[in-house]
């Protein structure tokens, strides 16, 4: 079974995961997931590829702890093993020289988006990171950001990342400060792509996001995960993740995200109890 | 293709021949007159009370008894040009193992079925019987009444596994050849224990994280038990086949980079794993499954202990499987396990088109499932948080045959009415899944997404690489993917020989 090299809380609530699984690393590309599931008795979640390392054999990803299955995994260490870490799945993020390509990253997203973050700069394009945090303690991997993007900016309401507004009105700013902008990439919580989208809409500015719904296997056997973008069903795990974001039903996706709300609470109240007796 | 036969391979015949001009089975034959055999009547599967098991996973039918057994074998006429191994997709000697029964020697008879069948405590369990090798049986024609073949298959087999005298056959040196099999359902399984045994090194890659394919995430534990799946894996395993599961084949490597590490010929078994949709309004609404979906939760991630187990599913009060198949079968008797208190088949033929195996839906009926038949949905209807409330349905007559044979289901205009349902199941077929096929340049595909293959051999069109099961036939049982594996083994046995 997949071991874990790395497990380090980098912000509150949001964790590092690196483990070693030498064959997908060799095959990771920006934008693809792995389906992980933390014991035997555990759910298959999806969790968008943060880096990787072909030489060392290991793929890192970044998750939020939300219910069981993170707080699963948050509880890991470095040595103990997963019961499922199965990759790359999905579709690889479309990578070329647009011209200025905007990133807007939250939450999980900072660390999902990192590796277009790079490959778009090494394919010549002017990136621009915007980094969407609600206190500085939030906004991790700044420094990763520096090293490749042209200008890093913040969408929060912490002066200590010289901000003062949430999206849309920072991706507004930059928008009109770095016109002509080629294409947007938006990757973190389901609203904060939603919000990206809408921002870029009447601007007409191509605007990709990473969808995060709900899946099984990941592998387009159960749909699950199915969207309706560009008016047609479409399955996020094999025909996605990424999406062109006007074209994403997102009423749609928001009801099917909390499908399990209910069971979600259930599931952690007795996961709380067991772990605190 | 391959399974339309009507008349035996000249060599099986032979070997038919000779078993039945043995010794014993000449004495067998006589010391029974055909007419006392006719006179014996069908003995009846044991299964647990329908208001009992409708309530929990445990498995329906209990096997028979030794007694039993040997009763319903001696229902066996020995005929000298045995019917019933034609109508069977992987060819079983059926008249040796049913007489090996008749004497009492259920290893025997077990390891019979083992010379043509890796997985028989499986089909005797799953296998439409009464299509095949029982359609064919001669006391059919004779009395109406075939011999409980699958009964007698699922008889010897269990036998053995609870006997705790598993044989291993003995293996030939290795020959120093590795093939890969890519998925580990019934024809991937198959495949592998055939090149096994005939020496040569087998991975087996599979993308869930356990092996069985179909076996493991839709067919239900009360109708396969696990353990059982997990015996027929494990006994591959003391073959010495590797099983390799969470590893996509087309995601983590291909198959070209599996050549370039020594695997030398290939097995694509990776299944029908992509499921229909109707394509009606409403489709999306939480409370709407694939057939796939609600059966993956439910047996591979065990949601029906949650939340002992992490992974939910919904619990109906009303629950409405759309499809008339084993799969349509099976997910609403697991949504009555799961405390529907109403739980519908609505399915757009009549019964008698209906293509689940008879056995399925007459445990369905004794379990109260109702059958709303000649009926559609035509779309579904959800509340303001868009979770399934309504499922509007439309009554069909039926017209001229179709392509597949059966009546072409025709709307009623206005009749339509409406149902209220907080699950729906859309449990009518599904495709082969594209990620191989994407991934392997070369491959050539047929027009629904199959792989296509040469169905004498089983090869694809690439050098090397063969196929079979629902990759190539999109949506068949676990038996003609079987079949299709017995074929495709012989095959790449005689490749990496070349």
């Amino acid at each position: 079974m997949p071991k874990i090299l790395t497990r380090e809380r980098l912000a509150p609530n949001l964790h590092l995961l690196e483990v070693l699984a030498p064959e997908v690393a060799r095959k990771c590309r920006p934008g693809q997931f792995v389906i992980v599931m933390p014991d035997e008795k555990g759910e298959r979640i999806p969790l968008s590829i943060a880096d990787w390392d072909a030489g060392r054999g290991s793929v890192t990803a970044v998750f939020l702890v939300v219910g069981t299955t993170t707080r699963k995994l948050a509880a890991l260490r470095a040595g103990d093993e997963l019961a499922v870490f199965v990759g790359p799945l999905g579709r690889p993020s479309e990578i070329g020289a647009f011209g200025t390509v905007v990133l807007v990253a939250g939450c999980f997203g900072i660390g999902a988006l990192w590796p277009a973050a790079r490959a778009l700069k090494a394919a010549g394009n002017r990136v621009v990171a915007l980094i969407d945090a609600k206190t500085a303690e939030l906004a991790y991997w700044k420094d990763r950001y520096r090293a490749v993007c042209d200008k890093v900016a913040f969408s929060s309401r912490d002066h200590a990342l010289g901000s003062n507004g949430f999206v849309p009105k920072p991706l507004e700013n930059l928008l009109e400060a770095e016109a002509p902008v080629a294409r947007v990439i938006a990757v973190g919580c389901t609203y904060l792509m939603y919000a990206s989208a809408q921002a870029t809409r009447p601007l007409g500015i191509k605007t990709i996001v990473s969808l995060n719904p709900i899946m099984v296997d990941g592998t387009g056997m159960c749909g699950a995960c199915r969207c309706t973008a560009e008016g047609r069903t479409k399955f996020a795990c094999v025909d996605g993740p990424d999406f062109d974001g006007h074209q994403v039903d997102w009423d749609e996706l928001f009801m099917r995200r909390k499908s399990y709300f209910d069971d979600e609470i259930r599931s952690l109240c007795r996961y709380e109890e067991s772990e605190l007796a | 293709m391959a399974e339309d036969k009507n008349e035996l391979a000249p060599e099986l015949k032979e070997k038919l021949r000779a078993e039945f001009e043995q010794d014993w089975r000449k004495e067998l034959r006589k010391s029974v007159p055909a007419k006392e055999r006719m006179k014996g009547t069908r003995q009846k599967m044991p299964e647990r009370a329908a208001g009992e098991r409708r309530r929990d996973f445990r498995e329906v039918n209990q096997g028979l008894t030794a007694e039993m057994a040997r009763a319903e074998a001696r229902r066996c006429l020995d005929c000298a040009n045995p019917q019933c191994v034609l109508g069977c997709p992987v060819a079983i000697d059926i008249p040796s193992f049913v007489k090996l029964i008749e004497k009492g020697e259920f290893l025997a008879a077990a390891w019979k079925l083992k010379e043509t069948n890796s997985l028989p405590a499986i089909c005797g369990r799953v296998c439409p019987q009464e299509s095949q090798c029982e359609e064919r049986c001669a006391m059919k024609k004779a009395s109406g009444v075939p011999v409980a073949i699958g009964n007698l298959e699922r008889f010897a087999s269990d036998f053995e596994r609870l006997s705790g005298s598993l044989k291993i056959p003995p293996l030939p040196p290795p020959t120093g050849k590795k093939a890969a099999v890519i998925g580990a359902g019934p024809a991937g399984l198959t495949v592998a224990g055939d090149l096994a045994k005939l020496g040569h090194k087998v991975t087996i890659f599979e993308a869930l994280h356990e092996a069985g394919g179909v076996l493991i995430y839709g067919i239900p534990e009360f109708r396969l038990p696990k353990a059982i799946l997990k015996a027929e894996v494990d006994y591959l395993k003391r073959l010495g086949v590797e099983v390799r599961t969470s590893f996509v084949v087309g995601s983590t490597a291909t198959i070209e980079d599996l050549k370039g590490q020594g695997y030398a010929a290939f097995f694509i078994g990776s299944g029908a794993g992509l499921p229909n949709f109707m394509k009606i309004p409403g489709e999306n609404l939480v409370g709407v499954y694939s057939a796939n979906e609600y059966l993956t939760r439910v047996n591979l991630m065990r949601a029906y202990d949650f939340p002992a187990y992490d992974t939910p599913v919904f619990r109906a009060r009303t629950a409405a499987v759309v499809g008339g198949g084993n799969v349509a079968m099976d997910s609403v008797r697991t949504a009555k396990r799961l405390g529907a208190e109403r739980a519908i088949i609505v399915y757009r033929r009549s019964r008698v088109e209906m293509p689940a195996r008879i056995e399925e839906i007459h445990h369905a009926e004794q379990e109260g499932i109702e059958l709303q038949l000649l009926t559609t949905p035509i779309r579904y209807i959800g509340d303001a948080n868009g979770r399934l409330v309504a499922m509007e349905c439309q009554k069909m007559g039926l017209g001229e045959p179709d392509a597949s044979g059966r009546r072409r289901p025709i709307p009623i205009e206005g009749s339509e009415y409406t149902i209220e349902v907080d699950l729906a199941v859309c449990a009518i077929g599904q495709s082969p899944n594209p990620l191989i096929p994407q991934t392997t340049p070369g491959l050539k595909m047929g027009k629904w997404g199959n792989v296509e293959v040469d169905w004498a051999t089983m090869a694809t069109s690439l050098p090397g690489v063969y196929a079979g099961g629902d990759i190539v036939r999109g949506g068949a049982t676990v038996i003609l993917a079987m079949g299709d594996a017995r074929i495709a083994a012989a095959q790449i046995d005689r490749f990496l020989r070349r």
